[in-house]
């Protein structure tokens, strides 16, 4: 009976920062002043205390160092999860990101001090029109989401302009990224879901029903998440189009297309790309991502501002003069500044630079062959709801007859054979989603072992499914107790006990 | 074929397993008439070339360490990055890592961004930190979705003042465009040169949020403590947008009773990087949690009885509740909350202290030295910070372009964004500017004066 009462103490595998410090410790010493000495302000305008922990430059590397062990990561291995595009990220861009010239510039400069960042923003700008088919790119958004923010704001912008104030509807299909309702949802328009068919396209019939002359667009990932490629996407387009609405493309899945078909081209009026997926900026345990977006001609004078133009021609003899321009009926800014310029731009004007038209189509080619490859190794052991040629993923079932093992142990049990598990649970409407990118940068011999693994998870969940349950054995951390984090809300370990904040 | 490891021979056997005879054969969903565009792009480039054109770009700029003196800042600044922060930011297990939702395999991202939360808190004096946000501007926006939910939408009022940074103002006009709210307080014939407490009479019974700016874009360091209460009294909340490494010093907006502190992080350790990435940082009250956007770190325990952290009170986000979500962030900055919790462990107690406390002795210095120039004044009596506003005898662009002939990034030209005041610049200085900088600087505005 005391035991239940007697309060658990955690096993500590790394302590935290604040853990480690001790008094007196200095990790970076800074220069004394070279100015005559101003006295401080009135002691009233000063903080007494700066709780900071105190740490040498050596405990603070090694705190690190072993914080990082703790992380799979693309750099470890496969990490095939779904929609999230887990490339490898080449090494050469995380140097030119950092030169000189572009880590200690300033974002208000004069242009006339920065204009290799600015022909490498308008080059960008230029190339990123190129590959989806689009009439003008807006490089300011910040992720995805910030994206469709963006794409959301200059639909809505665009049927004002024409005093077409009736539009409050978002036609959205039911295996989208909850980014894209969220988005609508803070401009404070209503979402209507639009069924797939049982080929994973969107239901035609549903769609007609719900065009009529209050839609402000439709939000389509293209391939969608089902990594299906809409069979009738022409048709979509000239439904939506047909009452007037626009096409935005979420370009999430860009990495399928690249070099295969552009946007712009089958009519997408505006559409996001993700330079953290498609264009191998790296995720950063959670950003920072780059959303660039691309409009067609109607939606140019919308953008946000500023856009990086050429505010005087060159000739043979001099570089044009490039600077920032404000589009016309602009929605205004989208953040402060000039984008994810050095760890977002540079690293992808990298890459593309380093791909060339041919290079973005092998991309999209090795992507879909190792996604197909995948599910063609899977077929007979998981089931496949929406099974045909799929683009650069596939959604599989994670559970089997006669067994209570779900995608989530299956999941967890990947871990310990040292794989990423794929995304699971998403989209939701597929029962027990197993949702598979393996991306174009994985060999043979990795699909193979990865595959051999799930159908040896397979095997184990009919014939030792604790095994599977209980997964992960293998890994330094087990399953977490996510109930008592989110009702006990330790959100910070620096307040001494009895320190009161407002003292 | 740059990064793609595939043999032809295990091409051609991928392909038979799958049972197409070429890659393009992959393809046939997609309309005939568009597939296989040629693309206008340039021919692709080695890894050498590729190395050598980005070098020639970058060697198109003029920097801020060699090629430039700078007094440039407004939002973003030059500090020294010691040296460590950029070995753990390439550390591959960390950036190369996606968002942490698998937690057994994710811990260091995890615990890395709960004490990222704890620093940051302990900064602002606030009780809890989100995992972050996009930069100061986004988190600033986010703040007014925090108190619009927070009053269910029956306040509609948001009174900011006209000394928040231009750009964050315009960026929380774009955010809120499409909801039914309105911004006041920063007209343009707003008075500048007055006591925020002239912002009290414009707070209302519709008013949810009032946003203040410590340091203010002046630079001007107020004590906010009497105007909170004052607007507390009227029912509103109040959103601190603040500079960090001020707040090393000066007293915090959580003991001035703020019930947001909003800013860019970074000044703790991130290059200006022309822009960004930087990281927005959003602490408040436990209180207001529930309301707050954008990921969220918890402490819990794991199957074998270990300290571990997972993403909590993930119900609140866009994936789970769709268009009801108050926001839909969904990425954040998370290797740059990184490299801002390295850095603030690096310098800690005493090294963040020592920083601010260059900055403040020698922007005073330049301060003191500067308005002894004729024709030049310092506008505003109040204490500041490492950033001041200075009147100039001529119009600051005219100013600029003959510092820069002098090699010297001059002051922000603040008649860009306030037309009445286009003699004036904001001058920041940090540890970086030397005190022969400084006297530089000095000595060619005495030329101006006298030319």
């Amino acid at each position: 009976m005391a035991e239940t009462l007697e309060k658990v103490t955690p096993k500590i595998v790394e302590p935290t920062i604040f853990d480690l410090s001790s008094p007196g410790r200095i990790g970076v010493t800074m220069p004394a002043s070279d100015v005559p000495e101003t006295a401080l302000p009135p002691k009233e305008l000063l903080r007494s205390d700066l709780p900071l922990p105190e740490l040498a430059e050596v405990d603070v590397v090694r705190h690190y160092m072993h914080l990082s062990k703790f992380n799979y990561s693309v750099d470890s291995g496969f990490y095939p999860l779904g929609s999230c595009t887990m490339k490898y990220n080449p090494k050469i861009n995380e140097d030119t990101c950092r030169l000189p010239g572009f880590l200690f510039t300033h974002p208000l400069q004069p242009i006339e001090t920065v204009q290799g960042n600015l022909a490498l923003m308008y080059r960008l700008q230029e190339w990123l029109k190129e590959i989806a088919g689009f009439a003008g790119v807006t490089l300011q958004p910040a992720a995805g989401a910030h994206g469709e923010f963006t794409g959301v704001l200059m639909m809505r912008a665009y049927h004002k302009s024409r005093g077409d104030n009736k539009r409050v509807k978002m036609l959205i299909p039911d295996a989208a990224h909850g980014t894209n309702p969220a988005s609508v949802g803070m401009m404070g328009m209503s979402v209507v879901t639009i069924p797939s068919d049982d080929r994973g396209n969107v239901d035609l019939k549903a769609l007609e029903a719900a065009c009529d002359d209050t839609v402000v667009g439709m939000m389509l990932t293209n391939p969608n998440t089902l990594g299906m490629f809409d069979e009738h996407i022409e048709k979509v387009i000239a439904l939506v189009h047909g009452c007037g609405g626009l096409m935005y493309g979420d370009g999430a899945n860009l990495n399928a297309l690249l070099g295969i078909v552009r946007p712009g081209d089958l009519g997408f009026d505006v559409m996001h790309f993700n330079l953290h997926k498609t264009f191998s900026v790296p995720h950063g345990g959670g950003g920072p991502g780059v959303g660039p977006v691309g409009v067609a001609p109607h939606l140019v004078d919308f953008l946000p501002e500023p856009l990086v133009g050429i505010i005087e021609e060159g000739d043979d003899d001099m570089p044009p003069l490039f600077g920032f321009i404000k589009p016309a009926q602009t929605i205004g800014r989208m953040k402060a500044f000039n984008g994810h310029f050095g760890g977002g731009f540079v690293r992808s004007f990298t890459y593309i630079a380093m791909h060339g038209p041919d290079g973005l189509k092998d991309i999209a080619q090795y992507a879909v062959l190792n996604a197909n490859y995948l599910q063609a190794r899977l077929r007979d052991t998981y089931h496949i709801p929406f099974d045909r040629i799929c683009m650069h993923e596939f959604v599989a079932e994670g559970q089997f007859k006669g067994s209570d093992v779900r995608a989530l142990d299956i999941a967890k049990r990947l871990m310990d054979y040292n794989f990423h598990p794929p995304t699971n649970y998403f989209p939701l409407i597929v029962h027990e989603a197993l949702m598979i990118e393996p991306t174009e940068t994985e060999n043979k011999d990795s699909l193979d072992a990865f595959a051999d693994a799930l159908i040896k998870i397979a095997e184990e969940a009919k014939s030792t499914p604790e095994i599977v349950k209980s997964a992960p054995n293998n890994t330094q951390f087990g399953r977490m107790d996510e109930v008592k984090a989110a009702r006990e809300l330790v959100l910070c370990c620096w307040l001494p006990e009895g320190y009161d904040l407002n003292a | 074929m740059t990064y793609i490891p595939t043999s032809p021979k295990e091409r051609d056997a991928m392909l038979q397993t799958v049972g197409v005879k070429s890659l393009d054969d992959l393809f046939d969903a997609i309309p005939a008439k568009h597939r296989f565009p040629k693309l206008d792009l340039p021919k692709a480039l080695t890894e050498m070339e590729a190395y050598q054109e980005l070098s020639d770009i970058a060697h198109a700029n003029e920097n801020v360490r060699g090629d430039l003196i700078s007094f440039l800042g407004a939002g973003m600044y030059n500090h020294y990055i010691p040296s460590a922060v950029d070995h753990m930011l390439r550390r591959g297990e960390f950036y190369t890592a996606y968002t942490p939702y698998q937690p057994e395999i994710s811990q260091g991202t995890l615990q890395a961004i709960f004490e990222y939360q704890s620093l940051m808190s302990a900064l602002t004096g606030m009780d809890v930190s989100n995992a972050s946000h996009y930069d100061g501007a986004t988190a600033t926006a986010e703040a007014v979705s925090l108190a619009f939910a927070q009053y269910r939408g029956k306040r509609r009022k948001v009174v900011i003042s006209p000394t928040v940074h231009p750009q964050y103002r315009a960026v929380i006009r774009t955010y809120t465009q499409g909801m039914d709210m309105h911004l006041v307080g920063d007209a343009a014939d707003a008075e500048l040169d007055s006591d925020p407490s002239d912002l009290i009479e414009l707070v209302d019974a519709d008013t949810c949020l009032v946003i203040v700016q410590y340091p203010d874009f002046f630079g001007r360091v107020y004590d906010y403590t009497k105007f909170i209460d004052s607007v507390h009294a009227k029912g509103a909340l109040v959103c601190v947008v603040a500079n960090p490494t001020a707040l090393a010093l000066f007293k915090t907006p959580g003991d001035m009773g703020a019930d947001i502190v909003v800013g860019d992080g970074q000044p703790l350790g991130i290059p200006m990087w022309y822009g960004g990435p930087s990281v927005g940082f959003f602490t408040t009250r436990k209180s207001y949690v529930h309301k707050m956007a954008g990921r969220l770190i918890g402490e819990t325990i794991d199957s074998r009885g270990q300290r571990s952290y997972v993403l909590t009170l993930t119900s609140r986000e866009q994936h789970i509740k769709r268009e009801r979500a108050t926001s839909n962030i969904c990425t954040n900055q998370g290797l740059i909350a990184l490299g801002t919790a390295v850095y603030l462990s690096l310098l800690g107690k005493k090294g963040l202290r020592q920083v601010a406390e260059l900055c403040y002795q020698k922007a005073h210095y330049a301060a003191t030295q500067l308005s002894q120039i004729d024709g030049f004044s310092l506008a505003h009596n109040e204490p500041f910070f490492h950033e001041f506003t200075l009147v100039c005898p001529k119009p600051a662009a005219e100013i600029n372009e003959h510092l820069l002939e002098h090699g010297i990034l001059g002051g922000y030209d603040l008649g860009q964004d306030y037309p009445a005041l286009a003699n004036h610049m904001l001058i920041a200085v940090t540890e970086m500017n030397s005190k022969e900088e400084i006297d530089t600087l000095v000595e060619v505005l005495s030329e101006v004066s006298h030319g």
